[in-house]
């Protein structure tokens, strides 16, 4: 973790990579659960989530109502803020440095610059450096992530295709990761610096990477995940935690769903648990298969 | 060997730190594997989500009666919420251990904006302040007779607010000294397993 953010003197100092990182770290082995009312984020925190999610629509309503999706009303935000003891996120539109900035004064935990919202810039993501609150963004593939980690992401999560149920392309973006990463511990060091140029990313950030074999934020999951199964296997191909959207409360009985993800993230490895935790959770939500989502409406490939 | 309570939160970081300061360390996440550790640490994480684990995966009774026999344990943030005798600002239905007579406030520094580093000199651990962050940290309101007073915050709006405290074998501090990179808090708390044992 960088040194040159941290104080030199005995005066507190807020804002620091170090506990905009950390507070990831905390969240680590948990599930981070859309909400959209104060009910549902009071359900969540009893199931056992590490932090809500507060937004106005679930990824799957968003993809089913379409439209331009923006960040939620304060109003929204403040109610779910106080429902809840745990941290509380919102999403930003990719670029909408004002959302960003309207959520930071709300007091929101960690904000979300997320591609299930509508894009508001094209070309660029928001300068994270310049906020207190930290942010998580989205990425597909490793470049994708360094870029996110430059412009200041303190956590990053691997995109999925939201609202689908279907956790496929939350895999391949995993695995993809990981791999990249497993790719650049064994090159040797001077190919390093055009695997830098190949990643778009900065080369003292891929040489840290090739060195140490991890991120240096927090790597959770999200995008389709809808079942324990579901959780279970994204922690064992390396997330180190869920995010979890309309898979809770667009399924038949979101408490016991909702604690059942919780108790499947803790025990991911652990066959005889995710049996016992994956019974009579009634019905998934009904999903849709990436594949037949038209290219345009694929939320995944936002993001740049 | 040291464990490290593994439901939720900085696990990884213990451990590492645990190792750093030259103890062997390993996650725990059942009965079987507290009863073959000489001492615990209590991660950073969600204090809620932690206690409610803590319950479902049954290692309150089994945790609760190794303290209860003198079994060294350390908290950080919410590992020191989880010590706390009582809880301010908590859900109603989050219980921690029979742990240390203290009163503990939750997010007591404010939200994640808040959140912020500075140095905290600890009675016990020569060398200078330790560098401490505080995540949505909880702070010491009052403590029972029998607990020693280790650190404050020593400037800023909060300055004089206790965040670490020792009472027998128990540890806790409202900072995360795994984040950091200095092991001496760690090597504090090998010391206190080894002497116990």
């Amino acid at each position: 973790m960088s040194e040159t953010t941290s104080p030199n003197t005995a005066t507190p100092v807020v804002g620091t990579a170090r506990v905009k990182r950390g507070m990831a770290e905390m969240l680590k082995g948990g599930v981070i659960m859309d909400v959209v009312t104060p009910e549902q984020a009071k359900i969540a925190e009893d199931a056992g989530a590490v932090a809500v999610m507060a937004l106005e629509r679930v990824p799957a309503d968003i993809r089913a109502q379409g439209g331009v999706s923006r960040m939620s009303d304060p109003d929204m935000i403040d109610g779910i803020i106080n429902a809840v003891s745990i941290p509380v996120m919102a999403k930003a539109r990719i670029g909408h440095f004002v959302e960003a900035q309207i959520l930071q004064s709300l007091g929101v935990d960690y904000v979300d610059e997320s591609e299930v919202l509508t894009p508001a810039d094209y070309a660029n993501h928001i300068d994270k450096w310049a906020f207190t609150v930290p942010f998580v963004c989205g990425a597909t593939n490793l470049g994708e992530a360094l870029r996110r980690i430059t412009e200041g992401a303190a956590m990053i999560r691997s995109k999925g295709e939201a609202g689908t149920g279907d956790v496929s392309n939350a895999t391949t973006h995993m695995r993809k990761i990981r791999q990249e990463i497993r790719r650049l511990s064994s090159l040797p060091a001077d190919e390093l610096f055009v695997a830098a140029k190949e990643l778009q990313a900065p080369y003292e950030l891929v040489k840290e990477i090739a060195e140490t074999g991890k991120l240096p934020v927090v790597l959770f999951t999200a995008g389709g995940i809808a079942t324990p199964a579901d959780a279970a296997m994204m922690m064992q191909l390396g997330a180190e935690g869920v995010f979890v959207g309309s898979g809770i409360f667009k399924s038949g009985n979101p408490a016991q769903r909702a604690a059942a993800i919780v108790k499947a993230t803790t025990f991911h490895d652990d066959p005889d648990v995710l049996a016992k935790v994956s019974r009579g959770l009634g019905e998934a939500m009904v999903g849709i298969n990436v594949d037949d989502i038209p290219q345009p409406h694929r939320l995944a490939e936002r993001g740049w | 060997m040291i464990g490290v309570l593994a439901l939720q939160g900085d696990v990884r970081e213990h451990v590492a730190a645990l190792t750093a300061a030259g103890a062997q360390a390993r996650p725990v996440r059942r009965p079987a594997e507290l009863d073959a550790v000489d001492g615990l640490v209590i991660p950073g994480g969600e204090s809620t989500t932690i206690s409610k684990l803590v319950d479902i995966f049954e290692l309150r009774d089994p945790i609760d009666k190794r303290i209860a026999d003198g079994m060294p344990v350390y908290g950080s943030c919410a590992g020191m919420i989880m010590l706390a005798a009582e809880v301010l600002d908590g859900r109603p239905d989050q219980r921690g251990f029979d742990g240390i007579a203290m009163t503990v406030r939750r997010n007591a520094f404010g939200r994640q904006v808040d959140s912020f580093e500075a140095p905290v000199e600890i009675t016990g651990i020569p060398g200078g302040p330790l560098h401490a962050v505080f995540i949505r940290a909880p702070w010491v309101e009052r403590v029972g007779e029998n607990v020693e007073v280790l650190g404050m915050v020593s400037d800023g709006p909060a300055s004089g607010r206790i965040v670490a405290v020792r009472q027998h074998n128990l540890l806790a501090t409202s900072f995360h000294p795994e984040l950091t990179g200095d092991p001496r808090l760690h090597a504090y708390f090998v010391d206190l397993v080894r002497t116990a044992r």
